[in-house]
């Protein structure tokens, strides 16, 4: 069976550190899958993700996506194959909510037509009125906006990979709760295979149909979040729930 | 000083045209290789460390230093005062440029990249765009320089308001000294207020739209 993402002991070092950022990772997502990638920070969760769309290079071992190996693949086209979000949004200050929205699309030549069309068909479905937002700029949209935006230019080739590196890291938590509602229904409707990383453990478990969770370049856990409850594979997985069930008792004293 | 400009006033304006001659072909070389050196720049940090130590060695040599450096070289006159020019605004140009590009937002830049953009496509639809202020300022500065510089250059017999100013020294001319600086510095004031305005048009445009 071809995976839709597939690392086969990859390594990566960077210059003058000592370790490996991300050290000799086996991992095999299917097409569909929501998995959230779980650490602390330094663990190499945003290494491993920059990893698939070639932002640092694997010194060794393949990845491959959908059996291609990306290393084979123009590193220009995987890009624009492939979803990403990051934490600080990026918009581009200088171009509307459209502009921002048709990059990649633009990038790929197609008629100003079809962009236009597609741009307003994303809006509505990250939630942001077409006629309201189209000819705004970054700078006047909220945290959670800019955000949506992030994620529809993302979305806007239709790439059957989305990277999400901590995408909802700066908004508050009201808006942080929607903001997940609204995107593990986007993913129940696009049947793309999504990679979210989080240093939010309840995020990671409410988000992911599988959880990675990661330490020291290494993946400690790969499992449902149920299992993972169940049968904590090592003594980092078992602080992490005990973290959460305190959370959980300290809330119980108040609600 | 009035009857002196009445009686040479094409004197004074052949002079002020030569030196606005000087500074342009300057500036247009500066500008072309300027450019081309920072998109190289942007391709290697060695390179653009190397190129800024380069001519900020090559600024800090007195221009008339300079321009008696290359008088064996390409002779008096005009051409050794652009080369010299020139090289001078490099600093100048390249400095400004390479530092205003690299100071764009680095999650702007990452975003850019991550979605493919290619290295030079983040350089002329992100970088070159959002930092328009710096590259103004550099361009003001070098013309502002530019002609300050050009006026010693009439040393080398390169012409210009220079060598108003430099004549009326030699014979203790007042109204040229006058004259030769008055019009110089109303140059440089001149082309910085034009700049300037350019400038606010250009950058703030943006802003205005919005609104």
């Amino acid at each position: 069976m071809i995976h839709a993402i597939e690392f086969q002991n990859v390594s990566k070092k960077f210059n003058n550190a000592g370790y490996n950022a991300v050290d000799h990772v086996n991992l095999n997502i299917n097409e569909g899958e929501f998995i959230t990638i779980l650490g602390s920070s330094g663990c190499g969760k945003t290494t491993l993700l920059k990893l698939i769309n070639r932002l640092y290079e694997a010194d060794e071992g393949k990845i491959m996506l959908f059996g291609e190996d990306v290393e084979t693949v123009d590193v220009i086209k995987v890009r624009r194959r492939i979803g990403y979000v990051i934490q600080q949004v990026g918009l581009f200050p200088h171009m509307s909510i459209a502009d921002n929205i048709a990059t990649v699309p633009r990038l790929l030549k197609w008629d100003q037509e079809k962009i236009n069309a597609r741009v307003d068909e994303l809006l509505s479905l990250t939630g942001l009125a077409p006629d309201k937002f189209r000819n705004r700029y970054p700078d006047q949209l909220s945290g959670g906006q800019q955000q949506r935006v992030g994620l529809a230019r993302a979305l806007a080739v239709n790439p059957k990979i989305m990277l999400l590196d901590e995408p909802f890291g700066a908004v508050d938590s009201i808006i942080r709760l929607k903001l997940q509602d609204e995107l593990l229904q986007i993913h129940g409707g696009l049947k793309k295979t999504f990679l979210f990383v989080t240093h939010d453990i309840e995020e990671a478990f409410k988000m992911g149909t599988r959880v990675i969770i990661m330490n020291e370049g290494k993946i400690i856990q790969f499992d449902t979040p149920e299992n993972i409850i169940k049968a904590p594979e090592d003594t980092f997985v078992d602080s992490l729930i005990e973290s959460a069930r305190q959370k959980e008792q300290f809330w119980g004293r108040f609600l | 000083m009035t009857t002196y400009f009445i009686k040479y006033h094409d004197k004074l304006l052949s002079a002020l045209l030569e030196h606005l001659e000087i500074v342009f072909i300057c500036l247009l070389f500066s500008l072309l290789l300027a450019s081309l050196l920072t998109v190289l720049c942007m391709y290697s940090t060695l390179l653009s460390k190397v190129l800024i130590n380069l001519f900020s060695v090559i600024y800090s040599v007195p221009s008339l230093a300079m321009f008696a450096m290359l008088i064996p070289l390409t002779g008096l006159g005009k051409v050794t005062a652009i080369i010299v020019l020139t090289a001078y605004n490099q600093y100048l140009l390249l400095n400004t440029f390479v530092t205003g590009l690299n100071e764009v937002d680095k999650s702007v830049v990452d975003a850019a990249t991550g979605m493919g953009m290619t290295r030079m496509q983040v350089l002329t639809k992100i970088r070159l765009p959002l930092s328009k202020g710096s590259l103004f300022a550099g361009l003001r500065l070098a013309t502002v320089s530019t002609i300050g510089i050009a006026a010693i250059a009439a040393t080398i017999n390169a012409g210009g308001l220079g060598s108003i100013l430099f004549d009326g020294l030699r014979t203790m001319n007042v109204n040229k000294i006058l004259w030769g600086s008055i019009l110089s510095s109303g140059l440089a004031i001149a082309a910085n207020a034009l700049l300037g305005f350019a400038e606010r048009k250009i950058v703030i445009r943006k802003n205005a739209k919005n609104l």
